[in-house]
């Protein structure tokens, strides 16, 4: 059984439907990229999957596990093993990471049976993986995200991925506003995540980060559905023709 | 509002029966003569008053309250522990129903330092306590600091004598225990910190017990030149009780004053505060208040630039929830002579439900023309970005709300510089949130 099934989901927000029927099912161990033009609801199937209230799913399932994932709260989500990778990470003023962090990885580990860290085995722990994505400790005493700057902030979720280690994680678009040591950084500490029992979506408009975090698999996402599926050299073909060109074959394909 | 008229005879006729029975000398039973007199042509204020425009204080004026025995023999230091905060090297000064209990209150003080009941300074004859009573919190215009001072017997007194600094926070401790029918206390504190002296009083306000209490509470702080002072005020009594309090503060040239009010409990909170700048002088007012349920809180204060070169800074913050209610009216005056006046003043408010009020006022009076004088006020509601952000980690809908709510509340938390004060604020408030929730 796949870790994620989704089944003709459909999505909107407001009055618009974004998402028009999307099947895709994700095993542990893959990577899948996701990729599409602006509007196409990339950003959307990310935020579905990750549960929030902004998006009214009319149609369709997801099956995490097994279980409807839809039915959870995203919490629960979180607490099952799903973390998105924020494309806009939330400032949070008056929240220090070092609060915040221990607190969601206590919750986590709580909801699987296991005893809560400690201060020093929390930093402990999150020492290394600190290091791992270039990040100063100093900045678990600030505020959550509060004057990052832009890589900063999108380091700041791959390192919180690190520490949480989900079973599935999904990168909304964590390549946009990246410089390439930023990228570079950013894909180490993904690469260092990938393992047999963990599966991961990359949300991406551009390839380029896909050089960086090799996929198993690329979908290409336009109005709301999946209009091609493929391995790695999909990506690159795109890089070509683009997604305008994309979206003329498959028209006279499907004329 | 015709009950309203008639109880201000009950304490006027009341008053009587006190003069009589309370002793004093002739200077004090003069200002009580006087501040009864005032009050008896003020009455209770009514929301016809621009001043208490949002504030009814109708529950007050309508309720028979007694005068609280004074009878500490119902508290025990452990339920001090319990509700409060303590150190080590913490003074505190407990007040039972008004009065000083010395059976609960630690003091160690170092040599010089005056911290005690301020009756026994009365009693004493305290030349100090003469010259400087009822001088600053005025009663004119103001009927509960009237009925404060006309009631006025017991209270802390405290005086600093030149230069020295006072390392240990003083801890001042009201509780209100209750009777079988409401009951009425009017404390009465005198801080006088001498010239180049420096200090940390904490005001705190509990109750215990059931029945309606009302604390009628005034403290005057007259913070001499280049005097540090450092003032927090907790107001923690339950909430079906009464507050009504004035805080004034005279600070001396180049001096440093700041005072910190959290109001937390009563069902009908009123605080006036008011700090009077010297030359030079650099004042913080800031205040927290936490309402639910139909409580109502109003925080009047005033900053007065009597002097050039001033400055001044305020932040209020506020949460509210339920059908509470609030109210901020923040007068900054710059009076002709009080040029390079600088002087800023914030009020904030997190709203958490769609019935709850706020009330919020700048009121600035500039007569000088070299100053600079800044206001804002902000509304808002728990940002739904941030907390789907905190749910995304794992963390729970109503333990992410009191994290954000406890965020917007964070950098006046982070200013109380008494570090037990601090750590218990925080707990006190986690429990509140966790209750309104329920």
């Amino acid at each position: 059984m796949a870790l994620l099934e989704i089944k003709n989901l459909h999505a909107k927000v407001g009055e618009r439907e974004i998402l028009r029927g999307i099947d895709l099912s994700v095993n542990a161990g893959e990577v899948h990229a996701i990729m599409g033009p602006n509007g196409s609801g990339k950003s959307t199937l990310a935020q579905v999957l990750s549960g929030r209230d902004l998006y009214t799913v009319t149609e369709g399932e997801i099956l995490f596990d097994g279980r409807d994932l839809l039915e959870m709260s995203p919490e629960d989500r979180a607490r099952e093993g799903i973390f998105m990778a924020f494309q806009y990470p939330v400032e949070i003023p008056g929240v220090s990471n070092l609060y915040f962090l221990k607190a969601a990885l206590n919750t986590i580990r709580k909801s699987k049976g296991l005893p809560e860290l400690d201060a020093m085995d929390f930093l402990n722990v999150v020492r290394e993986k600190m290091a791992l994505m270039e990040m100063d400790q100093g900045l678990l005493n600030r505020a959550v995200n509060t004057g990052f700057s832009g890589g900063e902030k999108k380091r700041n979720e791959i390192f919180q991925m690190a520490v949480l280690e989900p079973r599935l994680a999904i990168l909304d678009e964590t390549d946009s506003g990246l410089d390439i040591d930023a990228l570079k950084i950013v894909a180490r500490g993904v690469n260092s995540m990938r393992a047999p029992e963990r599966a991961m979506i990359v949300v991406t408009h551009y390839q380029r980060l896909l050089n960086y975090i090799v996929p198993d698999f690329v979908h290409v996402l336009a109005e709301g559905r999946i209009l091609k599926s493929g391995d790695k050299t999909l990506a690159l073909e795109l890089e070509e023709t683009g997604y305008a060109g994309l979206e003329e074959t498959e028209a006279f394909e499907r004329a | 509002m015709t009950g309203v008229v008639e109880q201000p005879n009950v304490f006027v006729s009341r008053f009587e029966e006190f003069a009589k029975t309370g002793a004093g000398a002739p200077w004090l039973a003069r200002i009580r003569e006087q501040a009864i007199e005032r009050f008896a042509t003020l009455g209770f204020p009514t929301t016809r008053e621009e001043e208490w425009r949002f504030t009814s204080v109708a529950p007050i004026a309508r309720t028979a309250f007694e005068p609280a025995v004074p009878d500490g023999r119902g508290v025990r230091a452990a339920d001090l522990e319990r509700l409060l905060f303590t150190a080590p090297n913490l003074v505190q000064l407990v007040f039972v129903n008004g009065r000083y209990a010395s059976g609960l209150s630690r003091i160690a003080l170092p040599r010089g330092v005056a911290a005690g009941s301020l009756a026994e300074a009365l009693q004493g004859g305290s030349a100090e306590v003469e010259q400087h009573l009822a001088r600053y919190a005025a009663f004119d215009q103001h009927a509960f600091a009237a009925l404060n001072t006309a009631f006025l017997e017991d209270g802390a007194f405290v005086r600093i004598p030149k230069g020295t600094v006072l390392e240990t926070p003083l801890h001042l401790i009201f509780i209100s225990t209750t009777a079988a029918a409401p009951s009425v206390t009017h404390p009465r504190n005198l801080v006088l910190a001498e010239r180049d002296s420096q200090a940390t009083l904490i005001e705190t306000y509990i109750g215990i017990g059931e029945q309606v209490t009302f604390t009628n509470a005034v403290t005057e702080i007259v913070a001499g030149e280049n005097a540090v002072i450092d003032h927090y005020k907790l107001q923690l009594e339950p909430v079906n009780s009464f507050h009504v309090a004035m805080l004034q503060v005279q600070a001396g040239r180049s001096g440093n004053v700041s005072s910190h009010l959290v109001s937390i409990g009563g069902a009908l909170v009123r605080q006036d505060s008011g700090i009077v700048l010297s030359e030079g002088t650099e004042a913080t007012l800031n205040g927290l208040y936490l309402v639910s349920g139909d409580q109502h809180v109003d925080n009047h204060t005033a900053i007065d630039h009597a002097k050039p070169h001033g400055t001044s800074h305020e932040v209020f913050k506020g949460i509210l929830d339920g059908r509470s209610s609030a109210v901020f009216n923040g007068r900054i005056l710059v009076r002709p002579d009080a040029q390079k006046t600088d002087s800023k003043q914030t009020n904030k408010n997190l709203v958490l439900s769609e019935e709850a009020v706020i009330n919020t006022k700048p009121e600035l009076q500039i007569f000088a023309d070299d100053v600079r004088c800044t206001h804002g006020a902000t509304i808002g509601q728990l940002d739904a970005e941030a907390l789907f952000y905190l749910q995304s980690r794992g963390i729970g809908r109503s333990e992410a709300r009191d994290l954000l709510v406890l965020a917007f509340a964070r950098d006046i938390i982070d200013r109380i510089k008494v570090e037990p004060m601090r750590h218990r604020l925080e707990q006190i408030l986690f429990e509140r949130l966790h209750v309104n929730r329920q």
